[in-house]
């Protein structure tokens, strides 16, 4: 097979900026994805089949045959998961990954969010760390991806984000009835409530319409096309350039090493099951949290007995993702008006600076209502079936308002990935084990976040309130997943540079949400396309030819 | 590689196949359930989702939308409901000396309530299945007719989108 200069596996987040920003500056570069490119056309509205709940499956992949993953729980037993089982902590396997999908909130991390060792001290027994690059050199990046991806939403009621040169780049959606039942109540209690950054047009732009507001978004496919991904933005202008070429079902076997310890191509398995080899002078591994880290472990060679990356054992440790906590209020009247996205109004002021706790995190409004996610969410003092779980169904499913958000993480050490021993996906491949659990700290900051929830409910005149918190016993993982190839200087504890090289092999990067080294109180998507932007001119301004040298 | 990919391909159609078979039960108009596992089935369906102003969970399609999965996507939970149905017919002789279809709705509520006593895996499977079927897409058999959703005061079938908006007047209705 012809050489590249660069095979991105992973066609996301972060693998499609790069292959965007590498192949517009004359690169030659093979994109590969171990799912298919699904389009608008895809969007079936199957609220049982779907990213969210996929009680039948995943809509946009891994399909549940062939793909098992192997999950340890904290007595030390064994269970085989697959995609559709929520121990699986699965994202997504296609061209666009999560974000084809993705409810879209398109958050910038805090300042304080990259420096979290030093704000707040490590809690004994957390590998609570700070990034070795902070917000200021992401912030050029930030505004990169927010304007080339499509941002839209409006900072300007609340102080508490980082310093930005411009505002987003479209308006946000007029607001929706929940949050004009929120927002009063919030600033009663001396909060700064917003609209919520997201990645959907809310006016026509980057050559699509604006959105519709059917409020089927996380989970879904856009059936407008209005939500931006990296499958409708930087893959199609890779694409447009001449100089890349996507090959979708390919599933990546190994990054092969020549005698001197630099990477000299992949080995993949292509849509027909045929192993190939590409050549190529760089490799980028963007495919998300759990499986670039089972990866860089199959990338076994002479040189790297234990995997590419993993001579002090750090690949695939501080997995991390997002507990979810917060609280739904019953109201006496009807607060649900179905109009999309739905999720409107967040405020940010519980992020950090709360005395005893080392974070906190964002709260907002859910994005969708379907019943069939509504019927573990009535009051409490519901029955759990026959005619009373009925008849609340239907009292309360247009008077009720969940307000959440994610948790800021405390990373352990020992919540990682592993390969399995003994269990094969359907290309023999050894799969990915996950095992342990997130700092306990993290459920002390998610049971207060749940207070706060409560509070903002009880402001906003719901009658009753059930707060509701994360299984403590589940490592956090799944569309969130982060941390496994940790970003930092010193090889003995990281994975990755501040380039996102890892520090073994210099043609090799990891660009994707692995080099988190921790993951804010926010979802992570605008942050790994930040990374990606980041790494990808950092790689451009070192590239020396077909001779790469850092 | 070729040759394990095609294996792990073909043994999956094979073993679909032969789980279809196994449940081929004579003379059942269902694709996985016997008659009688049906109207077991429909007794304590019907205990979860119990008919008012509105149908009970059979009479949404509830059975049609588990009976489908049952060769499909839950064919691993066959023998679970084999099993299951099994015990409960057991458990209604010994206490009402009558299958459990045949039982009063107060026996049945009984019996049901017992079954979550006693077989919480199973009643936990069961619960999550009718609650799907019911208030899940009426493309997999269930939710006849959106029925749920007219009765959570959604529209049936949904109107979605810009749509929902008075357009003469540029505002909400």
């Amino acid at each position: 097979m012809k050489r590249v200069n660069a095979v991105v596996i992973g066609a996301g987040a972060g693998g499609g900026i790069v292959a965007k920003e590498l192949s517009m500056a004359g690169l030659s570069v093979v994109l590969l994805e171990r799912g298919k490119w699904y389009t608008p056309y895809d969007c079936r509205k199957d609220d049982l089949r779907n990213q969210r709940t996929a009680v039948l499956g995943n809509a946009f992949g891994p399909e549940d045959h062939g793909n098992p993953r192997v999950w340890v729980d904290p007595a030390g037993a064994e269970h085989i998961a697959l995609p559709s089982d929520g121990i699986y902590q699965n994202n997504a396997a296609c061209v666009g990954g999560g974000t084809f999908s993705y409810g879209a909130m398109a958050w910038r991390y805090l300042p304080q969010d990259f420096r979290m060792k030093s704000t707040y001290g490590r809690p004994e027994g957390s590998s609570l760390e700070d990034w070795p690059i902070g917000y200021d050199d992401l912030e050029p990046f930030y505004e990169k991806a927010e304007y080339e991806i499509g941002i839209s939403g409006d900072y300007s009621g609340t102080p508490f984000h980082g310093p930005r040169r411009r505002p987003l780049p479209m308006p946000p959606l007029p607001p929706n009835r929940e949050f004009e039942i929120l927002e009063p109540a919030a600033k009663r209690l001396g909060l700064h409530p917003f609209h919520i950054p997201m990645a959907r047009n809310a006016v026509p732009y980057n050559g699509r319409g604006s959105c519709m507001r059917c409020r089927w978004c996380v989970g879904f496919a856009c059936e407008v096309d209005a939500k931006n991904g990296s499958q409708n933005t930087v893959i199609p202008t890779a694409l447009s350039t001449g100089n890349c070429e996507l090959r979708t079902k390919c599933m990546v076997k190994e990054i092969l090493t020549d005698n001197g310890g630099s990477a000299r191509g992949v080995a993949y398995f292509d849509a027909d099951g045929h192993l190939q080899e590409q050549p190529s002078d760089i490799v980028v591994v963007s495919a998300c949290a759990i499986e670039s880290a089972r990866l860089l472990l199959n990338s076994k060679s002479r040189l790297f007995p234990n995997g590419m990356g993993n001579r002090y054992d750090q690949v695939g440790r501080n997995l991390q993702g997002h507990h979810y906590t917060g609280a739904v209020g019953y109201f006496d009247f009807d607060t649900y008006d179905d109009i999309g996205p739905g999720a409107s109004i967040a405020v940010t002021d519980y992020n950090h600076g709360t005395p005893g706790l080392c974070g906190g995190g964002l709260l907002a409004n859910e994005f969708i209502r379907l019943p069939i996610q509504m019927i573990d969410r009535m009051p409490s003092d519901t029955p759990r079936w026959g005619l009373g779980h009925k008849r609340a169904m239907r009292d309360f499913y247009k008077r009720n308002i969940v307000v959440m958000g994610p948790t800021q993480q405390i990373p352990a050490a020992d919540a990682r990935v592993t390969l399995d021993s003994t269990v094969r996906d359907k290309w023999g491949l050894p799969v990915a084990r996950i095992s342990g659990n997130v700092h306990p700290h993290t459920f002390e900051i998610g049971k207060k976040q749940a207070d706060r929830a409560a509070a903002w409910l009880k402001e906003t005149g719901a009658v009753s309130i059930s707060r509701f918190a994360g299984k403590g016993v589940l490592v956090s993982a799944g569309q969130h997943q982060a941390g496994t190839c940790r970003m930092g200087d010193d090889p003995r504890s990281s994975v990755v540079n501040k380039q996102c090289q890892i520090h073994d092999v210099d043609n090799v990067f990891v660009i994707d949400s692995s080099v988190h080294v921790t993951n804010g109180g926010f979802n992570p998507a605008l942050t790994i396309m930040a990374i990606a932007y980041y790494a990808s001119e950092a790689l451009l301004r070192n590239w020396k030819g077909t001779q790469f040298r850092s | 590689m070729l040759t394990r990919r095609r294996f792990v391909t073909a043994s999956a159609i094979a073993g679909a196949g032969l789980a279809a078979g196994c449940a081929a039960r004579k003379n059942s108009a269902w694709e996985f359930l016997s008659e009688k596992d049906a109207r077991t089935l429909t007794a304590i369906c019907d205990q979860i989702i119990p008919a008012d102003d509105f149908p009970s969970a059979s009479q949404a399609g509830v059975l049609t939308y588990v009976d489908r999965q049952l060769v499909r996507h839950f064919q691993r939970f066959q023998k679970a409901y084999i099993k299951g149905l099994n015990h409960a017919n057991l458990l209604s002789r010994k206490r009402f000396s009558l299958d459990l279809a045949e039982a009063t709705p107060q026996q049945k509520l009984q019996i049901v309530s017992a079954i979550e006593q006693q077989n919480p895996e199973f009643f936990e499977l069961v619960r999550s299945h009718t609650l799907q079927g019911y208030y899940g897409s009426p493309r997999h058999g269930g939710n006849r007719e959106g029925v749920s959703w007219r009765m959570l005061g959604l529209s049936e079938p949904p109107i979605r989108g810009s749509a929902q908006y008075d357009l003469a007047s540029g505002s909400r209705p």
